[in-house]
C-alpha cells in the first residue's frame, strides 16, 4: 500500500495555498503509508534561476558555508535556504549543471533530491505530518504538486527510498504498487546513460519516463510507453515543469480517484484525500480508467 | 430518525450503535452525515433498519450487510457491500472496484458506473448497475444475477460458474468459458423483477438485454481441458 496525492491548479488565486492544501491531503493518507513521506512542489520560476534541492544526513556540517563554497566554485551568486535536512540552492539557470558537478566534489555525501527551474522535493522517513511540518510545506505556494506516503515493499525505508523520485530536470514521479521487471529495465536505461541512486523499482519508472522525454517524447507518449514496457502493479502520478499526469496499469488494482473543477485537478489514492478541497461537492469526481493516460499541461 | 455525525462521533461509535440493533427495534431509520470517504461505514449491520449515508464512502461500506437497507447519497469506494448476506444497498453515484464481491444474498444497486471486478466471486447476490461495469467483472461468479444497463469491460464472467449475467450494452470481451446464451421466458421474467427492484424499470426493458452464462466446460475438471486450467 501507499498513498498518493496531487494537485494541479488552474486558478492562480489558489497558488499561495498549494502547500497547505497538499499537506492536508497528504496527512489524510497517513494510514496508507506511515514509513516515509515526500512532496514535490512546483513554484513559479522566472526563467533565470534554477533550484537544486539537496539532502544531508548531517546538515549542520554539510550546509555550513555551502553557498559560499558553491559561489566560489561556479563564480556566480548562490542563494541557500536551509530547511531541516534539506537545503534549496538557487543558482543562475545556465549554471545548474556546473553547480551540480561542483556540488558532487564539494559535498560528495550530499544527495540531490531535485533540480530545475520550478521543482523542489522534500522527503524524509517518518509520519507524513512530521515530514510536512519539518519542511514547512504548508507555507509553500506553487502551481502544482505531488505528495506520497510510503508503505515500503520493494526496498528499505530510507530517505532515498522515499518518493517522489526525480530523474530529470523539473521531473518527478510517485508510485503506488510494485514493478517486477525493474532490474532489467534499469540495466537497459543504464546502458542508455541514465544514472540511479537506489535499487528502488519506482526510481526505474521515473528514469524510464525521463529517458523517453530526453529522446523527444511528449509527456503523454512517455507515460503511454510505461504500459508496454513496465511490468507490475502501478498507479503513477508524474510531474513536469508545466504538467501533471496520471496512468494506471491495465489490472488497476491500486486505487485512484480524481476530481476536477474550474479551479483545479486533484488526485487522491482515496476520496478521503479530496474531501476538504474547495468546491469538492460540485466537482467532477471519477476513477481514472485502467491503461489510460491522463495529463494536464499549462 | 437517528442522525449520526460521523465527523464528530467517529466510525466506531456508529458501527457499535448499529451492531447493537438486534431483531426488532424502534430505531428503524438512520442518517449518517459527514462520511467524508471513511472506511467500513455501516459494515456488519444485522437488523431490518434503513440507513442513509449523506455523501461518499471509502472502503467496504455496508460490508457483510444482513437485513438492512443502506443507501449512499454519493459514490462508494472499493468493496462496497462485500460479502452481503441479505438486505439492500443502493449507491446513488459510482462504485469503485470489487463492488458486491463474494455477496451471498440481497440486492446491490449502483445508479452510476461500477469499476473493475464488480461481483467477483458472487455467491447469490443480485447486482443491478445502471451504468457500465469494468474489466474482470463476475470473475468466478457462482450464483445470483448481474444486470448491467450499460456496457461491460474486458473478460466478463471469466471462469464463471452458475451466476446469470444480463448486459444491455456492449461487452468488450468475454472471459474464459463465458458465452452468450438464449433469453428464455423465465429470464425475461427474472429480469423484469430485477429491473423493478433495482429502480431501473423506467430506464430499460428486459427484451433489450442479452444473457451470458457459463459454458460449463471449465469448472468441473475435465482432462481434455487441461490446457485451459
Amino acid at each position: 500500500m501507499c498513498g498518493i496525492v496531487g494537485l494541479f491548479l488552474k486558478d492562480p488565486k489558489l497558488e499561495p495555498k498549494l502547500g497547505a492544501m497538499l499537506t492536508d491531503m497528504l496527512i489524510t493518507m497517513t494510514d496508507r503509508g506511515p514509513d516515509s513521506a515526500g512532496i514535490a512542489i512546483y513554484g513559479a520560476g522566472d526563467g533565470k534561476r534554477a533550484k537544486i534541492t539537496v539532502q544531508s544526513a548531517d546538515p549542520d556540517a554539510d550546509f555550513r558555508s555551502l553557498d559560499a563554497d558553491l559561489k566560489e566554485a561556479i563564480g556566480k551568486p548562490v542563494l541557500m535556504l536551509v530547511k531541516s535536512t534539506h537545503a534549496v540552492l538557487e543558482v543562475p539557470v545556465d549554471q545548474m549543471e556546473a553547480a551540480r558537478t561542483a556540488l558532487a566534489h564539494l559535498r560528495p555525501q550530499v544527495k540531490v533530491m531535485s533540480a530545475g527551474e520550478n521543482i523542489e522535493i522534500f522527503k524524509e522517513v517518518g509520519l507524513p505530518k512530521d515530514v510536512a511540518a519539518r519542511f514547512e510545506v504548508s507555507k509553500m505556494g506553487g502551481t502544482h504538486g505531488i505528495g506520497h506516503t510510503r508503505m515500503a515493499t520493494e526496498s528499505a525505508v530510507t530517505t532515498m527510498g522515499a518518493h517522489p523520485f526525480s530523474t530529470g530536470a523539473d521531473q518527478c514521479l510517485v508510485h503506488n504498487g510494485s514493478l517486477s521487471n525493474h532490474n532489467g529495465v534499469r540495466r537497459t536505461l543504464k546502458k542508455a546513460g541514465m544514472t540511479f541512486e537506489t535499487e528502488n523499482d519506482t526510481e526505474v519508472a521515473a528514469a524510464f519516463i525521463s529517458h523517453k522525454l530526453k529522446e523527444g517524447a511528449q509527456l503523454g507518449e512517455a507515460m503511454e510507453a510505461t504500459l508496454t514496457d513496465l511490468d507490475g502493479f502501478f498507479t503513477f502520478v508524474v510531474g513536469t515543469k508545466n504538467g501533471f499526469g496520471v496512468v494506471r496499469d491495465p489490472i488497476a488494482c491500486k486505487p485512484a480517484v480524481m476530481a476536477e473543477t474550474d479551479q483545479y485537478v486533484a488526485f487522491g489514492s482515496e476520496y478521503r484525500a479530496l474531501v476538504n478541497l474547495p468546491g469538492i461537492e460540485e466537482a467532477r469526481v471519477w476513477e481514472p480508467e485502467p491503461a489510460t493516460v491522463y495529463f494536464w499541461e499549462r | 430518525m437517528q442522525t449520526f455525525d460521523l465527523g464528530a462521533e467517529g466510525l466506531r461509535a456508529l458501527n457499535s450503535a448499529l451492531h447493537a440493533l438486534k431483531g426488532q427495534t424502534n430505531m428503524t431509520s438512520w442518517e449518517v452525515v459527514n462520511p467524508k470517504g471513511a472506511h467500513a461505514i455501516a459494515a456488519g449491520v444485522d437488523a431490518p433498519v434503513d440507513i442513509t449515508v449523506r455523501g461518499s464512502t471509502g472502503y467496504y461500506c455496508a460490508g457483510m450487510n444482513k437485513q438492512a437497507t443502506i443507501r449512499v447519497k454519493g459514490s462508494a469506494g472499493p468493496g462496497v457491500a462485500e460479502n452481503m448476506m441479505s438486505g439492500t444497498v443502493i449507491i446513488d453515484g459510482d462504485a469503485s472496484q470489487y463492488a458486491g464481491a463474494t455477496g451471498r444474498g440481497g440486492l446491490l444497486v449502483i445508479k452510476g458506473n461500477a469499476a473493475s471486478r464488480c461481483g467477483i466471486s458472487m455467491k447469490g447476490i443480485d447486482i443491478v448497475v445502471h451504468g457500465n461495469i469494468g474489466h474482470m467483472s463476475c470473475f468466478m461468479a457462482q450464483s445470483g444475477h448481474m444486470v448491467v444497463l450499460g456496457d461491460a469491460g474486458d473478460a466478463l464472467g471469466d471462469s464463471l460458474y452458475e451466476a446469470k449475467l444480463f448486459v444491455r450494452g456492449s461487452v468488450k470481451s468475454l472471459g474464459a468459458d463465458c458465452i452468450e446464451k438464449e433469453m428464455r421466458p423465465e429470464h425475461y421474467e427474472a429480469l423484469e423483477d430485477l429491473l423493478r427492484r433495482g429502480e431501473a424499470d423506467g430506464k430499460a426493458r428486459p427484451e433489450e438485454f442479452r444473457r451470458y452464462g457459463s459454458a460449463r466446460k471449465l469448472y468441473t475438471f475435465n482432462i481434455d481441458n487441461a490446457s485451459s486450467y
